[in-house]
């Protein structure tokens, strides 16, 4: 959002009431349903403590979670790594036009539409040295292969399967972001003898930014709150290789019925999110707005 | 060879080495949706050695099967048209005016896409059982806009941004009312963001399973928990998910086929 030269107008807020209405029904509701649990121990619905910030200094001190945060971050930051190069080349090298236009998208679109229990259990299948491609191949090759024993396999496999499942939320993005480019902007860097990789940094990577922007901060959270893939391809293990944050979250509040620590722990949760997408969001702006001036 | 020609081998190679990993997986499932249960566990085979039609009938002929596809399209379509019709003027808002705390407002929206869903469900639970929501197809569609309209109104913002302004004003002179504007000059302008958030929505709402679940029990079963039924004390029944499995992906192929040229040549000005 750039907000230059914007005219003043407060009755856009009217524009913008309706969707404040629907997400403070769904969203904002529950969340301070979540932080009255937070402060409370809840022995049962009509027994509550007030416990005051206790449940947060329980978490806070966890070694676990520090150990799951850790794992969660480099997982996410490996996912960006993959993910984001990949979509835009996967953008770039997409047909434009034509018959195959349409089917290569709608192929690379398929991977999405998939329930991600079924993705998982798919890739449980997949995966296995005796009855799954992926698992056999590599047995072929013979790499010693064994996402269910050894950790380093388990971690890159659901690493695998998250760029198998997500990158084409990048590549559609981007695509439909490189098609809006005026090809007016094209001959006049032809014309200047602009080499390949000049035309994609000043003219492609610029005009992307929005719709990268929207990609990275997308998959950040998305991937920062896996749950359904590793549940079911990994169960968390081998050991705990694989238990990303959400996952023991989940444990603490449906394995222990722990309602207080559990609501903290997602307040928490949310918090590092939402501090790590606004460092991302303001880097990102800053280093667009930089890019600008240096065209102009 | 010339360098362009090598160029574009190098490309075309690249992504065919790309969808070959993409379709893969999903080959394997449509394999195993062919197979029996003891065959998928017993050996490994490119075909089903006895090719069956067995899963894909279960799932035809058994209601509470396909009622889940159903009950889904419902809620998917309701949801889909309430993000895009609260979006669309908020994202125009957005991209046009500065008015009191925007920037704010169209971060904080971004948030409510930061929590996990697994907290949520108890309070969701809670208080669409006071207001009598459960098991039904709207409760499903309110409940997923919380994740669906803050990116509907992202992606239309970015496009709405590359139309230049002066068409708004040259439409005002004109005497066209701002409905009348909105819809028969501005909306077909960013086509090809309409298509793209309608096909995110879509499927973010389609592929979602804990809140699906969660806010419902019969009537508005979605397809994605009756999947988890698979599951059971006797084992996976595996062919039966990776039929089902095969059949979630249909809908979603059919969208995106209808939206392919919104996303392919929607417009052809301004920048996203």
């Amino acid at each position: 959002m750039n907000a230059i030269q914007k005219p003043v107008n407060q009755k856009a807020w009217w524009l913008v009431l309706p969707v404040l209405v629907c997400v403070a029904f769904s969203a904002v509701l529950p969340l301070m349903t979540v932080v009255n649990y937070s402060v409370q121990d809840i022995i049962s619905p009509e027994r509550r403590v007030f416990v005051g910030t206790e449940w947060f200094a329980a978490v806070m001190r966890d070694d676990e979670l520090h150990s799951a945060l850790l794992r969660q971050l480099g997982f996410s930051l490996a996912v960006l790594a993959v993910e984001i190069p990949l979509g835009i080349a996967l953008a770039l090298s997409m047909p434009a036009t034509g018959w195959k236009a349409s089917a290569v998208l709608v192929i690379v679109a398929l991977s999405l539409l998939i329930p991600w229990n079924v993705v998982g259990t798919i890739w449980q299948i997949y995966g296995r040295a005796d009855i799954g491609l992926l698992g056999h191949m590599l047995q072929r090759l013979g790499v010693d292969y064994n996402y269910t024993g050894n950790a380093r396999d388990a971690w890159l496999t659901v690493l695998v399967m998250d760029v198998w499942h997500w990158t084409p939320l990048v590549a559609l993005l981007c695509f439909a972001g490189l098609r809006s480019i005026p090809d007016a902007y094209y001959q006049a860097a032809r014309i200047d003898g602009a080499s390949r990789f000049a035309m994609f940094r000043y003219i492609q990577l610029p005009k992307l930014r929005g719709v990268l922007m929207i990609a990275v901060l997308l998959r950040f959270m998305d991937s920062f709150m896996i749950y359904t893939e590793p549940f079911v391809l990994t169960g968390g293990g081998p050991g705990n290789a694989t238990t990303f944050l959400s996952q023991y979250l989940t444990q603490k509040a449906v394995g222990q019925f722990d309602l207080g620590p559990a609501a903290a722990f997602s307040l928490i949760y949310f918090l590092i999110i939402l501090l790590l997408c606004f460092v991302l969001y303001n880097w990102m702006q800053r280093v667009g707005t930089q890019d600008m001036k240096e065209a102009t | 060879m010339n360098p362009d020609a090598r160029r574009f081998r190098k490309r075309s190679l690249f992504l065919l080495a790309y969808l070959v990993f993409a379709l893969l997986p999903i080959y394997w499932m449509v394999n195993m949706s062919f197979k029996t249960n003891g065959e998928i566990l017993s050996s490994f085979s490119f075909f089903p050695a006895e090719l069956t039609w067995e899963n894909y009938k279960r799932i035809f002929t058994d209601a509470s099967w396909y009622s889940g596809y159903i009950n889904s399209l419902i809620y998917v379509f309701i949801n889909t048209a309430i993000s895009l019709a609260v979006a669309l003027p908020a994202a125009y808002a957005f991209s046009r005016y500065s008015f009191l705390g925007d920037k704010h407002v169209f971060f904080w929206l971004l948030t409510n896409r930061m929590t996990p869903p697994a907290v949520f469900l108890l309070p969701f639970f809670q208080l669409y059982s006071t207001v009598g929501l459960m098991d039904t197809h709207l409760g499903v569609a309110l409940a997923h806009l919380v994740f669906n309209v803050p990116l509907a109104v992202w992606i239309l913002e970015g496009f709405m941004s590359g139309i230049p302004r002066e068409i708004d004003e040259t439409a005002y002179i004109d005497g066209y009312s701002f409905p009348r504007f909105f819809l028969t000059i501005f909306l077909p302008l960013i086509k090809a963001g309409v298509g793209v958030a309608a096909f995110f929505c879509f499927m973010f709402s389609w592929v979602e399973l804990l809140l699906a679940r969660t806010l419902t029990s019969v009537n508005a079963k979605p397809i994605v928990a009756t999947m988890t039924r698979t599951v059971s004390a006797s084992g996976m029944d595996w062919a039966t998910l990776a039929a089902a499995g095969v059949l979630t992906i249909v809908p979603g192929a059919i969208v995106i086929w209808f939206v392919r040229h919104y996303i392919a040549k929607g417009f052809a000005m301004g920048r996203v």
